[in-house]
């Protein structure tokens, strides 16, 4: 998933129609204007709870703008420095609402939420404290469902009128690029009218393919993630230190589950996925050892991926590696026995009970 | 009688039956007893994979085969184009084997099938096997063996790993139904549980769940109200980090929601039985039928 930051999501939410306060973003202390009355300075970082950790802050003037960005680039956003900035005028805010376009998986579903309790995680609002509406996405949003978010949110005039805007303007926005979500909040009610003080945009990974303008993210992932991410390869670092590979998404958060259960440390999710390529085995332990201390667990369940396969690039990787750690390969499914033999006279042992292979690898990475 | 298929010569044809996984697969689904009239690759009709006819449309393939369901191997950019084709010349059962299909694409493919009576099953999953009828999909032919147990999965190898402990309990499948790791599945945990409890054959019923949504809390609710027969739970991911996508599009734990905890106890409170490991699963299901 791609999030976009506030000021890419602002040029969006401007394109489509829905009000943003005029903005600068700024790179470096250089670039802030001379100015006389009361601006906010952003940190554009792609984390939650910016505010709260100092991101945040009004300034009067040119001066204070380039104290307070010296400031913010000192905080640490969970991993993150702030290397740009969001400038523009802070608003008199009357009411801070939420308003935003997601999937519900439930109702399978898109839904318009919206909510008179903005200016905080949705998700520590109470249920009937926000309005869910579905979409039928061959209809989209209809004229009946702005009236009531409207009524919801206590607007009425000119701003019901510029929330049904901003509402549609979200739709087109989760429909034409893909997004999971296209969200305001807050939403603020100002004399001035409603206006997005702030942006949240996400698009599926598995739509980018349709938009190859969205600039790809690596946000909030480990750098073994982000090389694995960059192969095609599904990999998620974890705490521990017992290394995982395993073919298939379920298996693996079960090898995962099943290691930890027996008091072992697993270091990552690694899904080999479905291959007929020793080579891309070899690639995977490649990969994978570099979060292991020592055991590396290759639970191999056969179907598409033959067990042949997998031992054949275990063979090599180790050859090619001669890495320090042990290895427990359990391997089941088709071609069982060829790979077993393979492995078998390269002084490999396979096991074929998984649980049996679980004990073995906590007992290995306690010694 | 087995869900979803049940005739053992429901004519079956595979579009992008040319590509890598499509030929392997129709050959092995073959193998297996699937009665496979035909492929479809646009261009290539006239052509043949291993004897099975190959068609440029899914109307042609309809037309002079009878093909009643399909199995779907075409890329992800291209696969939702090949499901409405399906469902467009009459096709009742499309089974979706593709990944990386975005969600967008789903809910309207979904509402699209509902429209004209079509069921989807996936994308994103390893299909069906009715032991002993066919198999749309790509499972391994090996590990099924006849018996009561129905088993309804989000996950493909795992789902594998667990029929192959319950075969070699001694016990063994009527259906096996691979839902998609997807968040929007064309057929749900929900309507899989509730077909097999209307199944005279089955006698238990496997769920393999996992984190992210909330189809386990609602199976689980639907178990509770109507469902007499035993039901054993298994779930993954119950020691993955919250905002991870754990391999499937569908396996995130996003704030609290989604987490293997609040599954396991929606299970627990339905009466079901919730394995801590697979091998548990049949151990489970004997002392549930009293085996």
């Amino acid at each position: 998933m791609v999030d976009l930051l506030e000021h890419e999501g602002k040029r969006i939410f401007r394109k489509y129609g829905i009000p943003v306060p005029v903005f600068r973003v700024i790179r470096s202390e250089k670039e802030v204007p001379d100015f006389n009355e009361k601006m906010v300075i952003k940190a554009q970082v792609p984390t939650g709870g910016r505010g709260k950790k100092g991101g945040v802050k009004i300034v009067n003037n040119r001066e204070e703008a380039i104290r307070a960005i010296q400031e913010i680039r000192q905080i640490d956003f969970n991993g993150y420095r702030a290397r740009r900035f969001i400038l523009e005028k802070a608003y008199d805010i009357k009411k801070e609402l939420y308003v935003s376009i997601t999937l519900d998986r439930s109702v399978e579903l898109p839904v318009l939420l919206a909510s008179a309790e903005g200016g905080v995680d949705i998700n520590s609002v109470p249920a009937e404290k926000i309005l869910k509406k579905p979409i039928n996405p061959f209809i989209g949003v209809t004229d009946y469902m702005k009236r009531e978010a409207a009524a919801f949110l206590g607007l009425d005039g000119e701003n019901a009128k510029t929330l049904g805007k901003i509402i549609s303007g979200l739709y087109r926005i989760y429909d034409e690029l893909d997004a999971s979500l296209a969200e305001i909040n807050p939403l603020a009610l100002t004399s001035e009218g409603l206006v997005a003080l702030d942006s949240k945009i996400s698009i599926e990974d598995d739509a980018l393919f349709r938009h190859p303008d969205v600039p790809v993210r690596y946000f909030g992932m480990d750098k073994i993630e982000v090389e694995a991410k960059k192969k095609g390869l599904s990999f998620v670092r974890l705490e521990g230190d017992i290394g995982i590979i395993a073919n298939g998404a379920g298996l693996n958060m079960a090898t995962i589950d099943l290691i930890a259960q027996a008091g072992g440390k697993p270091a990552n999710f690694f899904d080999l996925g479905g291959t007929d390529d020793p080579q891309k085995v070899i690639q995977a332990i490649e990969l994978a050892s570099k979060v292991t201390n020592k055991v590396l667990f290759v639970n191999i369940f056969g179907g598409v991926t033959r067990c042949d396969t997998v031992a054949n690039g275990i063979v090599q990787a180790i050859k090619q590696l001669n890495p320090k750690f042990k290895l427990v390969v359990r391997i089941r499914g088709a071609n069982e026995e060829e790979g077993r033999r393979i492995l078998n006279e390269n002084g490999i042992d396979s096991i074929l009970n998984l649980d049996e292979a679980v004990r073995r690898v906590v007992e290995l990475a306690g010694e | 009688m087995a869900i979803l298929v049940t005739e053992k010569d429901l004519p079956v044809i595979v579009q992008g039956i040319t590509g890598h996984q499509g030929s392997f697969h129709a050959m092995q689904m073959k193998a297996f007893g699937t009665n496979v009239v035909g492929g479809v690759t646009p261009g290539k009709g006239g052509t043949d994979v291993g004897g099975i006819p190959v068609f440029d449309s899914v109307k042609q393939a309809v037309n002079k085969t009878g093909a009643r369901a399909s199995v779907v191997f075409v890329p992800a950019p291209y696969a939702p184009d090949a499901v409405i084709e399906a469902i467009d010349a009459g096709i009742q059962l499309v089974v979706i084997i593709t990944e990386h299909i975005p969600f967008h694409d789903m809910t309207k493919l979904k509402l699209y099938a509902k429209l004209m009576g079509a069921r989807i099953v996936g994308p994103n999953g390893p299909g069906i096997t009715s032991v002993g009828i066919a198999k749309l999909g790509i499972m391994p032919n090996s590990i099924f063996r006849k018996g009561p147990v129905g088993v309804v999965s989000r996950s493909g190898t795992l789902t594998y790993e667990i029929v192959n402990t319950i075969s070699e309990s001694g016990l063994g499948e009527t259906t096996v139904i691979g839902i998609g790791g997807d968040q929007i599945v064309g057929t749900t945990m929900q309507e899989a549980v509730r077909m097999f409890e209307k199944d005279d054959e089955t006698k238990a019923i496997v769920v393999v769940g996992e984190i992210g949504g909330t189809a386990e809390e609602e199976t689980a609710e639907i178990i509770k109200k109507e469902v007499s027969k035993p039901v054993v739970a298994f779930i993954a991911g119950r020691f993955a980090p919250p905002g991870k996508r754990m391999g499937h599009a569908g396996a995130i734990i996003t704030g609290n929601r989604g987490t293997a905890q609040s599954k396991i106890q929606a299970f627990q409170e339905a009466g079901v039985s919730v394995a801590s490991r697979p091998s548990e699963i049949p151990v489970l299901i004997k002392q549930k039928l009293g085996l």
